[in-house]
């Protein structure tokens, strides 16, 4: 997950070719000592993309999940705390948006938003809400008559203050555990909706994309072509989700999901 | 139980009536007229054609007009019509379900064929090198997209058994075999994922399920291993994941729409992305709603499953 997030940053440096520059003269170049994982349809450098698509799909994922988490959050915690009215309001809402399978909302979002980066970010984070909200809201709901915030109310303290003081620390420790869950999962929605035309555009190399349907029509000519992008892809979501798993333990060892 | 099944039964109504204003609104803000966007990619020319059709789609009156004479259609069975074919759409559908439906039902008997005794294996066996072999391999199963898996595996059965998977859908009347193996490797693709959650899933419930009490005085009695296992203790490991097997249904149609594209396999799924690609923006509707309904009964059915499985439930 390091070595991900050193390469996205450094990706200038650590690429050995422009990831977007094409040769016409040397396309689908087998990996070897110039092309380390080789060359695609076009002459562009795989490893070079890869290295590149680092930046994508990690920007991605961890806004989207910073968005979902965030939105989810406020929005769990104030159903949680409010209680009543505002609880029976969001609920059925949350209910409804969680019934739409995740992809299907997301690519439906993406199509309806037109191509772009922050319309990916939007399409694959408002699905995550209705997810982190009800956690949210069960740990909300679980501490809201707690002595200490009882306490709090007795000395007088605003509503906001009780909610963002004294609840909001003591739910963070699940909402990070659901945020980081959620990563990974973002990860490959982010790679499915590129896979399928609908994701980050062009200029930017994205993973999904560079296995798009055009990719694996070369699969059998350039096996490199489509084995290295998805192999990045699964790497980086199988770290991610062992740090979800260490954060789980670490920190809510009765969450499990 | 009937008032619990009736009660739910309403909920699920009103659920999908929100589903629907949701899906409503969404292809609503789509940027442009959605008239244009079908002209540019169908072809049409003639102005007079182009008022004919924005009067056919109500798109001239009121949003609310709108909404209502769309339900009203789909309660009649009415799925619109597909300017893409110039055919209703409910023709273009109607022989792709029964591809989507054995996917899906294939998919699922994988994952649970798979997940379910290797996390039975995986929890009675705890600390094991088999524990640890299978749970890496579970990780593995989230992490990889599915569309991948199913290119490696296209891969490998052309450079390895030099076996090309058929291109094209071979129907089950004409060729039985080659029915089921153009399906089996799809199925493979599609449900590795959720055999990995169940396999997570089971692993946990288990685990929780052995340390109770009964559980030991199954063992103290002498019980075969096998039947503490198998007939006290996953009995009751069962629930948590049939309530997982519920919400993974949703998740496993978006597998299903990444598979049935690289597989080449002409389902509904295959066809909601085509339709959103060529911005067929009626038949996405009704193929998103289509999509809501399917789930929303599904989840239904978990929940009713759900009742029947645990007497300590209910049904208020």
């Amino acid at each position: 997950m390091l070595l991900t997030l050193l390469t996205a940053a450094a990706a200038g440096l650590v690429a050995t070719q422009d990831p977007v520059r094409t040769d016409a003269a040397h396309t689908f170049l087998p990996p070897g000592p110039q092309h380390w994982l080789g060359t695609d349809h076009l002459g562009r450098d795989v490893y070079s993309r890869i290295v590149h698509g680092a930046r994508v799909s990690l920007a991605v994922g961890i806004a989207t999940s910073l968005l979902g988490g965030a939105c989810g959050g406020a929005v769990g915690l104030a159903s949680g705390y409010a209680g009543g009215a505002v609880d029976l309001a969001i609920q059925p809402i949350l209910d409804i948006m969680q019934g739409f399978p995740l992809l299907v909302l997301a690519l439906v979002m993406a199509a309806a938003l037109g191509p772009s980066l922050l319309t990916v970010i939007v399409a694959i984070a408002v699905p995550f809400v209705p997810r982190v909200a009800r956690v949210a809201r069960a740990a909300t709901l679980s501490i809201r008559d707690a002595a200490y915030v009882e306490a709090a109310r007795g000395l007088g303290a605003s509503r906001a203050r009780i909610a963002l003081r004294h609840i909001l620390p003591n739910v963070v420790a699940p909402l990070i555990v659901m945020t980081t869950a959620q990563l990974g999962t973002a990860i490959l929605v982010e790679a499915s909706l590129s896979f399928l035309g609908l994701g980050v555009p062009e200029p930017y190399p994205s993973w999904g994309r560079m296995l798009s349907v055009s990719a694996a029509e070369f699969a059998q000519r350039a096996p490199w072509v489509v084995i290295f992008p998805g192999l990045a892809i699964s790497v980086v979501v199988f770290a991610s989700n062992l740090l979800g798993d260490g954060l789980r333990d670490f920190l809510d060892p009765r969450l499990r999901i | 139980m009937r008032r619990f099944i009736v009660r739910r039964l309403a909920l699920a109504v009103l659920t999908l009536a929100g589903m629907s204003v949701v899906i409503f609104v969404l292809l609503r803000l789509a940027p442009g007229n959605i008239v244009d966007l079908l002209f540019q990619s169908a072809g049409y020319v003639d102005p007079a054609e182009k008022q004919r059709i924005t009067h056919e789609l109500l798109l001239d009156r009121p949003v609310a007009v709108q909404y209502v004479q769309w339900v009203r259609q789909l309660a009649g069975g009415d799925l619109g019509t597909s300017y893409r074919y110039g055919l209703p759409a409910w023709q273009i559908i109607r022989p792709r379900i029964p591809v989507t439906v054995e996917l899906g039902v294939l998919a699922l008997a994988v994952a649970i064929g798979l997940g379910l005794p290797s996390g039975v294996v995986s929890a009675a066996r705890q600390h094991t090198a088999l524990d640890y072999g299978l749970r890496i391999v579970s990780l593995a199963g989230l992490s990889m997209p599915a569309f991948w898996l199913g290119m490696l595996i296209i891969l490998v059965l052309v450079r390895v058994f030099g076996w090309i998977p058929p291109m094209l859908y071979v129907a089950p009347q004409a060729d039985l075999r080659g029915h089921l193996l153009q399906f089996l490797f799809p199925a493979l693709a599609a449900g590795y994922r959720s055999a990995a959650l169940i396999n997570r899933m089971t692993r946990s419930s288990m685990l929780e399920v052995l340390r109770e009490d009964y559980v030991r005085t199954g063992w103290a009695k002498g019980l075969p291993g096998r039947a503490v296992v198998y007939r006290h203790a996953l009995r009751n490991a069962l629930l948590p994941i049939v309530t997982v097997l519920g919400t993974e249904f949703a998740f496993l149609i978006g597998g299903l729409i990444v598979t049935e594209t690289v597989f080449n396999l002409p389902g509904v799924a295959r066809y909601l992305v085509e339709a959103i690609l060529w911005r067929d923006y009626p038949v996405v509707q009704n193929l998103v709603m289509f999509i809501a309904i399917v789930v929303v009964l599904s989840n239904l059915a978990v929940d009713i499953l759900y009742a029947r499985l645990d007497p300590r439930i209910r049904y208020t």
